[in-house]
């Protein structure tokens, strides 16, 4: 809700370029998407037209069945990437393991970064810290060890926080870590995309119905391509404030 | 020492009762009418101010029992308080089984594999059940009353020396308090972690609240009315509250300097941050110079209803928490649209205020009871820590 507040205010300051290719459901929740920091590494790789990411998520990354991959967010980010940024040699690597906490993602980051050398994170975390009710201080410092992994290797980080879950709502006490994960993000200014209330929004405003009880992909499917969209804008906008040539972006201009 | 006033300070039985009930909005998971909680424009939240005026209002009562009938029937008193708490805990704990049995047998989505694995714990229900019976398993805001069973458990030695050596009790309590946070002392917790409330961190605002029953209130009046404290108190107030809404509007963060966020964060509500305790500290600063004590508008029908919850403050929780429970099933089951959303609210709040009511009614019908008892002279904080 207060979320909602601050995405109405922010809406006039959002000159976002319209993402002509993205779903209309999609665009919905397009104001909650603030980039309020730049990611220089992804606007010098989108300079020399060579754009590498890497995904490090957890079971949330990823959806059932055989064509889950195809389906899942870090595929629809490297399709939406591609359509965004004409030119570009997009391509989107990840690492993607179900159950795993922060802080063992942190020891498993290394391996892919420098094999890799992405110019840009995508870290999901902050779900499976929540149902294991892993320590606090813990779960910041793994934010914090795996954000500097990732600058030292060259790389910008996004984080990615929880899903939006609202039949587990009751059960799994996600607002303290979606708050830790906030903090970090703005100590480290990083930009933190805020998985949690785009759902919301898409349930609130029945875009999505994310309460039913289904076996079928198509409604998941439909989340992870929008997520994959925004993220995209996201980093494109981001990266935009990043390239210090250019002029007409004014870096802490309100946009 | 003796308690310092004898008379009900309604003022307690009002912000507990309104504690309360930001308690239950809090606590239905993305209820848009939990935005008008103070836990979004600061730093502490409405536990502060339960453990505050619980610590307050055990220190009062049990502080009389102790001047009338001396320590071990005080004592018996506190932890047969104990004991109804715990029972009241269980019983929560059966209606929240009820519900995830529920959702386990009812809910499958290709979307939320991985938050499933919540209910795996329904596997093994033996050791479950067990570990919940110990307080170590605690689901999803069943934190406070565990915190409570600890905290009056241990407060019979705590109220025997805040009554001899009041200054020395809360100095210990300071002390101990540090010490938590040097040595990361908790409570373990099941399968894994620690309590979500550090019992040994938030001692010190109960006891604190003790304290200030037994005399420490009108020891600090001087300060309390003093300006320069009150506009300190609204400067800290207004710091916190900017700094809040910087979590909701990224573009404010760019103002707050690098060296603040990297003092304040995170801020820990397991361990009673000091930023926590001070934005309390400050709120009932800047309440009790806008409320005095025998504001007449307190005897009003107005705050009656908030008052009344506060005065059966357990009986109000435990039915809150379940209330919450109910509130957030008809969020998944029937509509999550904005004016269900505050029917919902006002619907729990009405419940909570009509069961205190109830509950009033029937302790003066049992207080007129067929026995010869005679009835209580002052209205007495019934059912008050």
């Amino acid at each position: 809700m207060k979320k909602r507040l601050a995405a109405l205010l922010a809406w006039p300051l959002l000159a976002g370029p319209a993402m002509a290719a993205a779903p209309a459901e999609c665009l919905v929740a397009q104001q909650q998407v603030e980039q309020a920091f730049p990611l220089p590494h992804v606007a010098a790789a989108l300079t020399a037209k060579k754009l590498d990411v890497l995904v490090v998520g957890a079971g949330s990354s990823v959806l059932p069945g055989p064509n889950g991959g195809k389906a899942a967010y870090p595929a629809r980010l490297q399709k939406a990437l591609e359509e965004l940024l004409p030119g570009v040699a997009v391509k989107v690597a990840t690492d993607v393991n179900p159950r795993r906490t922060a802080a063992e993602m942190v020891k498993a980051i290394a391996k892919p970064l420098s094999e890799i050398r992405p110019a840009m994170l995508v870290w999901q975390t902050g779900t499976v810290d929540a149902m294991q009710s892993v320590d606090q201080d813990q779960f910041a410092q793994a934010l914090d060890q795996g954000i500097n992994i990732a600058h030292s290797a060259g790389a910008d980080v996004v984080l990615v926080n929880a899903q939006y879950s609202p039949r587990t709502e009751s059960m799994i006490a996600l607002s303290t870590y979606i708050d830790i994960m906030r903090w970090v993000a703005l100590q480290h200014e990083v930009p933190l995309f805020d998985r949690f209330e785009i759902m919301k929004l898409w349930a609130d405003l029945g875009t999505f119905d994310l309460t039913g009880a289904t076996n079928k992909l198509d409604i998941a499917a439909r989340v992870h391509n929008c997520i994959g969209w925004l993220l995209a804008d996201l980093v494109n906008e981001a990266a935009k404030q990043g390239r210090p040539q250019n002029e007409a972006v004014k870096p802490g201009a309100g946009n | 020492m003796a308690p310092v006033s004898t008379e009900r300070d309604l003022r307690l039985d009002l912000f507990r009762g309104l504690a309360l009930w930001l308690i239950f909005l809090d606590h239905i998971p993305s209820n848009a009418v939990s935005w008008i909680t103070i836990r979004n424009y600061g730093f502490s939240d409405a536990t502060e101010i339960f453990v505050f005026i619980s610590g307050y209002t055990a220190a009062f009562v049990y502080g009389r029992a102790m001047d009338q009938h001396g320590f071990v029937v005080s004592s018996a008193r506190v932890l047969k308080r104990c004991w109804q708490i715990y029972i009241a805990h269980v019983f929560l704990f059966a209606i929240y089984l009820a519900e995830i049995a529920y959702v386990a047998h009812s809910f499958d989505n290709p979307l939320y594999t991985e938050e499933m694995g919540m209910l795996d714990f329904l596997k093994e229900p033996d050791i479950t059940i067990l570990q919940a019976l110990l307080l170590k398993f605690k689901p999803v805001n069943m934190d406070v009353l565990p915190l409570y069973i600890v905290l009056l458990a241990w407060f019979p030695p705590v109220l025997w020396l805040l009554r001899r050596a009041p200054s020395t009790a809360l100095i210990a309590s300071a002390t101990f308090y540090s010490l938590t946070w040097w040595f990361d002392w908790n409570i373990p917790a099941w399968p894994r972690g620690t309590w979500l409330f550090n019992p040994f961190a938030w001692q010190m605002l109960f006891v604190f609240g003790a304290w200030c029953a037994l005399g420490g209130a009108q020891r600090l009046s001087r300060w309390l009315n003093s300006p320069v404290v009150v506009t300190l108190a609204a400067f800290y107030l207004a710091f916190a509250f900017f700094i809040a809404m910087s979590w909701y509007f990224p573009r404010l963060a760019v103002f707050v300097p690098k060296i603040v966020s990297d003092i304040i964060y995170p801020i820990d509500k397991t361990n009673l941050d000091v930023l926590r305790i001070l934005h309390f500290l400050s709120l009932a600063v800047i309440t009790v110079w806008f409320v005095p004590r025998d504001w007449p508008a307190l005897k009003s029908r107005v705050f009656w209803p908030a008052i009344v919850c506060g005065q059966h403050s357990l009986e109000t929780f435990c039915l809150g928490v379940f209330l919450s429970f109910a509130g957030h099933f008809m969020f998944t089951e029937i509509s999550n649209q904005i004016p269900m959303q505050i029917a919902v609210s006002l619907a729990g709040i009405a419940i909570m205020v009509a069961a205190a009511e109830l509950v009033s009614w029937y302790r003066r019908v049992e207080r007129r009871g067929p026995g010869p008892r005679p009835p209580a002279p002052t209205p007495s904080y019934a059912g008050g820590a």
